[in-house]
């Protein structure tokens, strides 16, 4: 087997085939997956997602994908969860209060407040809490490229050991976040030239 | 720490060329799209736009391979327009490789498409391109490349734009498009005061001082150009170590 293999998760999100070509530059060789068969194959894998949380998390249940994807996590192989892919694994969003998230990690989702314009559409700085394996060997005052309006805010506060990193735009929000062998950024590495693909870079090292 | 100001180069095409037109008529060839964007990955764009201008529908699977052309080379974000009228238009576009759809003549003879889109994309994905010009009162919005007017007003129309769902405007001042005398400060200000999502200023550009104050004075969350960064009048490195010494906040080093 191929150490460098990545699983993406193919739920139909826009943002998927930049994710593919991000991690093709970076030597890796990627599979699209929209099956629970496929996830309980996986040895790597990515939740791309961009756009809006209730069509993430009702394509996860409609295809049968929720249960095995919190499985895949719990399994402990390395994944990586981009924009909604980090909203998901938190317990519920604003943007769709009737839905449940994968319920992974303590905190919710809530609509970016404070006198800005939204989407918190741009290229913005981190503030780094703690030791990132994701952020390794990158400059502190890099720029990443957020497109969104929603964030997740840690229900356990911003100190906690698995907020790597958060973003102010409005409020402080979780920008990073790493738990075991789970990671998960808000902004969006594949669009975030060189800073990015060095987040990808650093993922696919751990995955190796 | 904030938000950085964005830099965005523009790509006219005609299909599969780069044009750029002065006051939005004699066209004249500018390059190769994908070269191009390769070029503004590597200086330090902070996004690219694509428009394509082509007249004729028949040139519409051309525009799409220069998407995809165009998207392979770029670690930042890609927008694509021009002649998006319908959600199957858009999809096309966004399966290209584009990371944001523009609309423009179609969403005012429907503003309902707006909606449609960020339906489907999320409002993130969805750019209300407006091109105004100055009347006695404020600014009209035109169609049709700025060559028809409607009775809309730019404002009204930006600011119901973005209550339908659409995430961005790309505002243009038909006016001082091609004239390289500088953006339209006010009508930029009037819009971005008005709305509550981001607004990319476009036309007039040329030198950095005129990206100083459209940042400054007319409030602009982005600054688009096209014939300056394809003719390398300005460099886009430069143009953003200058702002940064003008204490505009950008991405930098890129």
């Amino acid at each position: 087997m191929n150490a460098s293999q990545i699983t993406l998760l193919d739920y139909g999100a826009g943002n998927l085939p930049s994710v593919e070509r991000a991690l093709h530059r970076l030597g890796a060789q990627t599979e699209r997956v929209d099956s629970p068969e496929g996830l309980a194959q996986a040895s790597a894998l990515i939740l791309p997602g961009v756009g809006h949380y209730a069509a993430l998390i009702r394509a996860l249940d409609k295809n049968g994908l929720r249960d095995q994807l919190i499985a895949a996590i719990a399994r402990g192989i390395p994944f990586l969860g981009i924009c909604l892919g980090l909203q998901a694994l938190y317990q519920t969003s604003e943007e769709a209060p009737d839905l449940q998230g994968l319920n992974i990690l303590q905190g919710s989702v809530r609509a970016l407040s404070g006198p800005v314009k939204l989407p918190h559409m741009g290229w913005n700085q981190l503030q780094t809490k703690s030791a990132s394996q994701l952020l390794e060997g990158i400059a502190p005052d890099s720029y990443f490229y957020f497109a969104h309006s929603y964030a997740a805010q840690s229900g356990n506060g911003h100190s906690t050991s698995e907020v790597r990193a958060t973003c102010l735009y409005g409020n402080e929000f979780v920008a990073v976040a790493e738990k075991e062998n789970i990671f998960a950024v808000q902004f969006h590495p594949e669009k975030s030239g060189d800073a990015g693909q060095r987040v990808l870079q650093n993922f696919l090292r751990i995955a190796a | 720490m904030s938000l950085a100001r964005r830099i965005i180069p523009c790509l006219d095409t005609d299909g599969e060329r780069v044009v750029k037109g002065v006051n939005f008529v004699s066209l004249r060839d500018a390059g190769d799209p994908v070269a191009l964007a390769a070029r503004y990955n590597a200086e330090g764009a902070d996004e690219l736009v694509v428009l394509d201008i082509a007249a004729s529908r028949d040139r519409r699977p051309t525009f799409l391979a220069t998407i995809r052309r165009v998207a392979a080379q770029l670690a930042i974000p890609l927008t694509a327009g021009g002649g998006i009228r319908t959600l199957d238009d858009a999809r096309a576009v966004v399966r290209a490789g584009a990371d944001k759809i523009t609309v423009n003549t179609a969403a005012v003879l429907r503003p309902n498409l707006i909606s449609e889109l960020s339906a489907e994309f999320g409002s993130q994905a969805v750019v209300l391109a407006i091109d105004a010009k100055k009347n006695t009162a404020g600014w009209t919005v035109t169609v049709r490349g700025g060559g028809e007017l409607t009775d809309l007003d730019a404002v009204a129309w930006a600011t119901r734009g973005a209550e339908l769902g659409a995430g961005e405007i790309l505002l243009t001042s038909v006016d001082r498009d091609g004239t390289q005398m500088g953006f339209d400060i006010p009508l930029t200000a009037a819009i971005s005061k008005s709305v509550s999502v981001p607004v990319i200023a476009s036309g007039g550009a040329k030198l950095p001082q005129h990206f100083v104050e459209i940042f400054r004075d007319g409030a602009a969350d982005a600054a688009l150009a096209a014939s300056i960064f394809h003719d390398d009048v300005q460099p886009i490195r430069a143009l953003k170590e200058f702002l940064a010494s003008q204490n505009v906040q950008v991405r930098l080093p890129c």
